[in-house]
């Protein structure tokens, strides 16, 4: 199950922010901090997850760490989906 | 002491690193006015140098036009230098409003306000206009300013794809549930001189209920066939709900800009810009020096249309000289480089030469996307362009990168 949604995660930020298709990304590239999702653009990833997993997160824990891999995110999401 | 010496190394260590990078930034000191043809000092302290210039973003020439000239000499004796006030205090001369009529004529809207730049429009229409119940959602390329402004407004923020419509309106999808949706776009793309397809961009706001911005700066004066700008191209005039755009490009290029469209958005920003509320009005010599533009353009494309003629003279010189360039028909012609190095040695070789253009790179454009920015002007006669063409050969020779492809000079000079 996590694995899947590490999947499910890394290949909606690769369709949704990668402009060149010969970058690679893996589950601990550095998302925000390395330049490939901007601070504009976290909202999408973050209504991607509320609307795929059924959860809410609140803004205050939308941080551009929290968001700052897939691994990170997927710690993100189980906190809420735990709930 | 405040200003300690430990703070004094801490900004040199911080301006070293930006040195050390390769991303300081030197001013070139201009001796003429602007024109084709420049009198420079480059670097300090040199003899002034003739140099053909070909970066500037005095699209029809008017930067330096006698009539224009003459214009804003009239309006200095006949109005005077400034007028230390904001607009809604006392700074709204009956030329003020006498060009804010002219742009809503010309841009083909409902009203329209000056600001002192488009920078400043940009950043006080979208706080005027949205709140944190709205979306603003911006394609991926637009200028700074309009971040800029997009950062000073509660709204939420998303962007699509570079000119990708189909990731557009997913967005618009995604955000249906706001209360108003504002889609943002520049009309030109100043760093790839492409342009926003606005048709398209219309029927998809028209369809999702959403609003839409078009940042006009590198359009308004010379893009479509009265040269009223991108919308003007695409054929959907009076659909567009805010223009905003510069008079320090085509129209005159001293300074001032302005946001036009829907008449109550507008007025929003009578009402709460910060940069109309808190900032000076436009001096009286630049507002009667663009009146004089909108006099010259308004019912003559003359200096549009030779515009047109030597874009594409110069498009396809430098495409039959076997140059990588950006596509697209603008007078904004990005010679492809990629390297950032490459980049700047092109542009000093290129000034030994005679000519002036500026090498762009990271973090103006994208890692690996570094270029030669060339702008052409209604100002530049046939020779100037071949004398610059020629200019770009003999460099391009030198580096063995004419009929190359992006991948061969890749693979020479690296990313």
């Amino acid at each position: 199950m996590e694995s899947n949604m590490k999947d499910i995660i890394l290949n909606y930020v690769i369709a949704e922010y990668l402009e060149d298709d010969s970058e690679t990304l893996t589950y601990d590239s550095p998302l925000i901090s390395g330049g490939i999702v901007d601070s504009f653009s976290m909202v999408s990833l973050k209504r991607f997850l509320e609307n795929r997993y059924s959860i809410s997160i609140p803004d205050d824990e939308a941080t551009p760490e929290a968001f700052d891999s897939v691994n990170k995110i997927c710690v993100l999401v189980e906190k809420f989906t735990s709930k | 002491m405040a200003y300690s010496d430990e703070t004094r190394n801490m900004y040199e260590n911080t301006l070293q690193g930006i040195k050390d990078a390769g991303l300081f930034k030197m001013e070139r000191y201009i001796n003429s006015p602007q024109s084709a043809e420049i009198l420079v000092e480059f670097p300090e302290g040199s003899p002034l140098k003739k140099v053909i210039n070909i970066c500037a973003n005095n699209y029809l020439g008017l930067s330096s036009h006698p009539e224009v000239i003459k214009a804003a000499h009239e309006g200095l004796d006949s109005r005077g230098y400034g007028m230390s006030s904001v607009r809604f205090i006392c700074g709204t001369q009956d030329i003020h409003k006498e060009l804010e009529a002219r742009i809503t004529e010309f841009l083909g809207t409902e009203d329209t306000i000056l600001f002192p730049s488009c920078m400043d429009a940009n950043a006080g229409v979208f706080e005027a206009i949205l709140t944190k119940d709205d979306v603003m959602i911006s394609d991926r390329l637009v200028h700074a300013s309009l971040i800029d402004g997009m950062r000073l407004c509660s709204a939420v923020q998303d962007t699509y794809k570079h000119n990708d419509m189909a990731h557009l309106e997913e967005k618009l999808k995604l955000h249906a549930d706001k209360r108003q949706k504002l889609v943002i776009c520049d009309g030109v793309f100043s760093m790839d001189g492409d342009t926003a397809k606005l048709d398209e961009m219309v029927a998809l706001c028209d369809k999702y209920h959403a609003m839409i911005l078009v940042d006009e700066s590198h359009s308004s004066g010379f893009i479509g066939k009265t040269g009223r700008g991108t919308h003007e191209k695409y054929g959907v005039m009076g659909k567009i709900d805010i223009i905003t755009t510069t008079f320090g490009k085509g129209l005159g290029g001293a300074s001032g800009g302005c946001v036009s469209g829907r008449k109550e958005l507008v007025e929003m920003c009578r009402q709460k810009a910060r940069p109309y509320l808190f900032s000076n009005t436009i001096a009286p010599v630049v507002v009667a020096g663009v009146l004089k533009v909108m006099d010259l353009i308004m019912h003559n494309p003359e200096r549009r249309n030779k515009l047109e003629t030597n874009t594409a003279f110069w498009r396809k010189g430098l495409t039959e000289a076997g140059f990588v360039l950006k596509d697209g028909d603008t007078p904004i012609v990005p010679v492809m480089l990629f390297n950032a190095k490459l980049a700047q040695d092109f542009s000093r070789d290129l000034y030994n030469e005679g000519v002036y253009a500026i090498g762009f790179f990271f973090p103006v454009v994208p890692q690996s996307q570094a270029r030669i920015r060339t702008q052409v002007s209604a100002g530049h006669e046939m020779h100037h362009l071949e004398e610059a063409l020629a200019a770009f050969i003999k460099v391009g020779k030198k580096y063995n990168i004419l009929g190359k492809t992006k991948q061969e000079i890749i693979e020479m000079y690296g990313m």
